[in-house]
């Protein structure tokens, strides 16, 4: 049960100094276990920040994140992150990448081979495995990490701007492989993006935040109407069209351009 | 291509107008050959040498304990150094405490720790050791440091969230991510560290290149003087050779990706 417990954080940066900056302030939220969501806001809102303390990669300055019931002290493999730079190892072929994780949680050569085997498959990209990721495209460089993420057997996975570097084709291709990898593979996800799109087409529940200092504006639930309207059964343009899709991005929308508003 | 074999050209005759030139002034009396030996007189003493024992052992065997001394150190130095600027460039609190030692030692040239050598070790290899290893060092250290500074944040953060230790991090991470700017320092080190066990061997041991050049001006052999510097130079230039093949071979993989 891999539940995340944002449980009232506020994070400062340069705390003590001449500067301190608040970038999050009071931010409470829980994410269920194997749920989807996604988080958007303006820059400097905070959303990557909010995303790299759940990681352990930025600590907390007031309040507490649990996971699975602990605190977060740090980086872990429970909490893997796919990053928008991909963050591949160059020196390291594609087979090499996928199991980085795997081989810090001690898992046997027999486990590894069929993991590769099998997210390369899930991925559409068999045969790859011996290149080196600059022999690849963006697209797949990034499909690697993910399966690399995947790999781990985290109980939650952190994406940052993952499909942000991404030509708009690639993207969306991106984004249905997404749906389907994770219909087969639940885990628990927070997924931050810039684009609402994305944030609505794949998430059960949206984080819409605003700034100064970063907060949680208002939590959109998708879910109902994914599965009722069967979203993940038909291509991404299609869902795209539908009306109960436009109607929950114009939602999405407007709370952002509010938060535009109120800075002018 | 074909532009090569004008080069290659100049480079011989530059090569023959020296070593002719050197020749003529030497054959025409125009210095001593005391005060300066022949080119033809030094091929002659290095054949010698070959075959005579001088100083207790032949020229080959001179050259191969100096070579031996040298490994010795410049593989401690880089052993000890290229982990120390790994850590250095990963902990900020490490990089604060070495740091003040660190520039106060790379400012002493490494002759100058001759007389402590001298003083610990005697004559014995830990002196000519001692002396190499403060000579290669640094550039160990900082080219270490540098490298794993310029290591892409987001794979050290990857492996931290892929579970990796810190010791996997140094293994896996920021030694293969420095890698091209530590064999440059390697390059570097062991330039330093070939120069400065000459001089030690001129002082703290009884064999090996430095110590056959010592002898050879005290047997008022001014030929065995350049037959010396002559391996040195060409000792030199073969570990520099190698080493450049390594990081042209390390940039050239590492660059592509």
């Amino acid at each position: 049960m891999s539940e995340i417990v944002i449980d009232n954080i506020t994070k400062i940066f340069g705390e003590g100094g001449a500067k301190p900056f608040t970038a999050i302030k009071d931010v409470d939220f829980h994410v269920k276990d194997r749920e989807f969501i996604s988080v958007v806001g303006p820059s400097g809102c905070g959303k990557t920040t909010l995303m790299r303390m759940v990681a352990g990669l930025e600590t907390v300055s007031r309040g507490e994140i649990r996971v699975a019931g602990k605190p977060v002290k740090g980086p872990g493999p429970d909490r893997a992150v796919v990053f928008q730079q991909f963050a591949l190892f160059p020196w390291k072929t594609v087979r090499e990448n996928i199991v980085f994780g795997m081989r810090s949680k001690g898992a046997s050569k027999a486990e590894r081979d069929k993991a590769v085997h099998h997210y390369l498959t899930l991925m559409k990209m068999e045969g790859t495995e011996d290149k080196y990721p600059h022999q690849l495209s963006g697209g797949m460089q990034q499909r690697v990490a993910i399966a690399r993420s995947y790999a781990t057997d985290p109980g939650v996975l952190l994406m940052d701007e993952p499909f942000g570097a991404l030509d708009a084709q690639t993207r969306t291709i991106m984004q249905e492989e997404l749906v389907r990898v994770s219909k087969d593979n639940p885990r628990t996800v927070m997924f931050i993006t810039h684009s609402v799109e994305e944030a609505v087409y794949l998430a059960d529940r949206v984080v819409v935040m605003g700034r100064n200092p970063g907060h949680i504006r208002e939590v959109i639930d998708v879910a109902q109407t994914r599965q009722a309207e069967k979203w993940s059964e038909e291509p991404i343009d299609d869902v795209m069209e539908k009306s109960s899709f436009t109607h929950l991005r114009g939602q999405v929308w407007r709370l952002l351009r509010e938060q535009m508003g109120d800075d002018m | 291509m074909k532009r090569r074999i004008p080069l290659l050209a100049y480079s011989i005759a530059s090569l023959v107008l020296f070593f002719g030139g050197w020749q003529a002034v030497v054959s025409a009396g125009l210095v001593s050959s005391f005060v300066l030996p022949s080119p033809i007189d030094v091929i002659d003493r290095t054949i010698t040498m070959m075959i005579r024992p001088f100083a207790g052992a032949l020229l080959w065997e001179h050259a191969l304990s100096s070579i031996g001394r040298f490994l010795g150190g410049f593989g401690l130095a880089a052993a000890i150094g290229i982990p120390l600027g790994l850590m250095m460039g990963r902990f900020r609190l490490l990089e604060d405490i070495v740091t003040p030692l660190f520039e106060g030692y790379r400012y002493v040239a490494p002759l100058a720790w001759v007389p402590f050598a001298a003083l610990w070790f005697g004559t014995g290899i830990g002196g000519a050791i001692m002396v190499i290893f403060t000579g290669a060092f640094a550039p160990c250290v900082i080219n270490a440091y540098r490298g794993a500074r310029l290591v892409d944040r987001h794979l050290i953060e990857a492996a931290q969230t892929h579970g990796a230790s810190e010791l996997r991090i140094g293994w896996e991470v920021l030694l293969p991510g420095a890698l091209p700017s530590i064999v440059a320092g390697l390059r570097i080190s062991a330039g330093l560290g070939w120069q400065s066990l000459i001089g030690a061997e001129l002082i703290v041991v009884s064999s090996g290149i430095g110590y056959v050049m010592i002898q050879g001006q005290s047997n008022l052999s001014p030929e065995t003087v350049v037959t010396s510097m002559l391996v040195i130079g060409l000792v030199g230039l073969a570990i520099d050779f190698g080493l450049r093949a390594a990081e042209t071979a390390v940039r050239r993989k590492w660059e592509g990706q």
